[in-house]
């Protein structure tokens, strides 16, 4: 096969390649967009607040933000840290 | 009252400039009082594409700075009666533009013309932003290429929730699209995004679509606004796109690839 065969051998436009690619990447970046830009700043002091009672790591506090028609949820999900042969407890909280 | 119109994109290079000064020259050969403003701070060049480079005096910082008068910054186009160009400053200094000062200076242009077309730079941070923020409408130039769709995406999310219109909960901003440097004959083997692909995507009404041509290069080169050059085939969409907007009925045209005859081919080859 040569070099060339490479590129004669795809079958589907590189045009059609284009409009699903972005269809993918822009469907993500419009719901991210749509998240309010406090969120970083939420986790972070979320982070402060429980890492005085408890060791926590960064990537154990999720903070998420959904909009589904006219309700938006925000959603804020805290995994502590398992002591030995303990389950891990799992703090949930969801406001509308 | 003047409307204020931004042609921005995200993206540089997509033609955001060339579209500000062929828009702006077209409404004003309509008869429309229209001024366009370079917005972007530090890298003046919509003065260089209308010609008037070395008639720039005073700039659109001076006026919001209060050592100019509007009147003095403006430059009247010699060519054509009705328009008016405001040039930019070369300063270094982003923060020339504040908020108020252009929000004052909109505000006396709206009294002396029917269009007030602002030349955003590119990006998305401050001159950008400045440019789109008091905007009744908006012109979104975007090439057929991904980068160009993409950024124009963002542009769409920006328009809806960081300008005066958004932020006031009033009518939102009137968007339109402008797909510019369209190569019908690339489209046709696929070698490009298509119209209706871009359309899908931005799902934004088309304005236009301005062929992909070498006089756009000629016509800066010699400081002359595209839709001043008839022959040309950009030039001939953009004063499409000028009616159109108007609301003459004007259907699009270079959308197909040009057919050419057996001794055309034959001239073509050899030339």
């Amino acid at each position: 096969m040569s070099f060339f065969s490479l590129f004669r051998s795809r079958a589907k436009p590189s045009a059609t390649e284009a409009k699903e690619r972005l269809q993918i990447l822009l469907a993500h970046e419009r719901s991210d967009l749509a998240k309010p830009d406090y969120l970083p700043r939420l986790h972070k002091e979320l982070l402060q607040v429980i890492a005085k009672y408890v060791e926590i790591e960064e990537d154990k506090i999720i903070v998420d933000f959904e909009t589904q028609g006219s309700v938006s949820t925000l959603e804020v999900n805290i995994e502590l840290p398992s002591r030995a042969g303990a389950r891990p407890p799992l703090l949930q909280a969801a406001a509308t | 009252m003047g409307k204020v119109i931004v042609m921005t994109s995200g993206k540089g290079g997509v033609g955001k400039t060339t579209s500000s000064a062929a828009f702006a020259a077209g409404l004003a050969m309509k008869g429309q009082r229209t001024v366009v403003i370079d917005f972007d701070v530090g890298l003046r060049n919509l003065d260089l594409i209308m010609g008037c480079e070395r008639r720039v005096v005073f700039d659109f910082i001076n006026v919001i700075n209060g050592d100019a008068r509007l009147s003095q910054a403006l430059i009247k186009d010699k060519r054509i009666e009705n328009l008016s160009v405001l040039p930019t400053s070369q300063t270094r200094d982003k923060d020339a533009l504040t908020r108020d000062g252009v929000e004052k200076v909109l505000d006396e242009l709206r009294d002396q013309f029917d269009y007030i077309v602002c030349d955003s730079p590119a990006g998305i941070e401050r001159g950008a932003l400045m440019a789109l923020y008091f905007a009744d409408e908006a012109v979104i130039v975007t090439n057929p290429e991904v980068s160009s769709v993409r950024d124009s995406d963002r542009i769409l999310g920006v328009l809806g929730s960081r300008s005066r219109r958004a932020e006031q909960g009033l009518e939102p901003v009137k968007e339109h699209l402008l797909l510019t440097r369209y190569d019908p004959s690339r489209v046709e083997k696929g070698e490009m995004l298509k119209l209706e692909d871009v359309l899908e995507i931005l799902a934004i009404p088309l304005l236009g679509i301005i062929p992909e041509s070498e006089t756009v290069l000629k016509a800066s080169n010699l400081g002359m606004p595209v839709i001043l050059d008839p022959t040309s085939k950009a030039g001939q969409a953009y004063t499409d796109v000028v009616g159109r907007y108007l609301g003459e009925t004007i259907e699009h045209r270079f959308m197909q690839p040009e057919r050419r005859g057996l001794f055309q081919r034959l001239l073509w080859r050899t030339a």
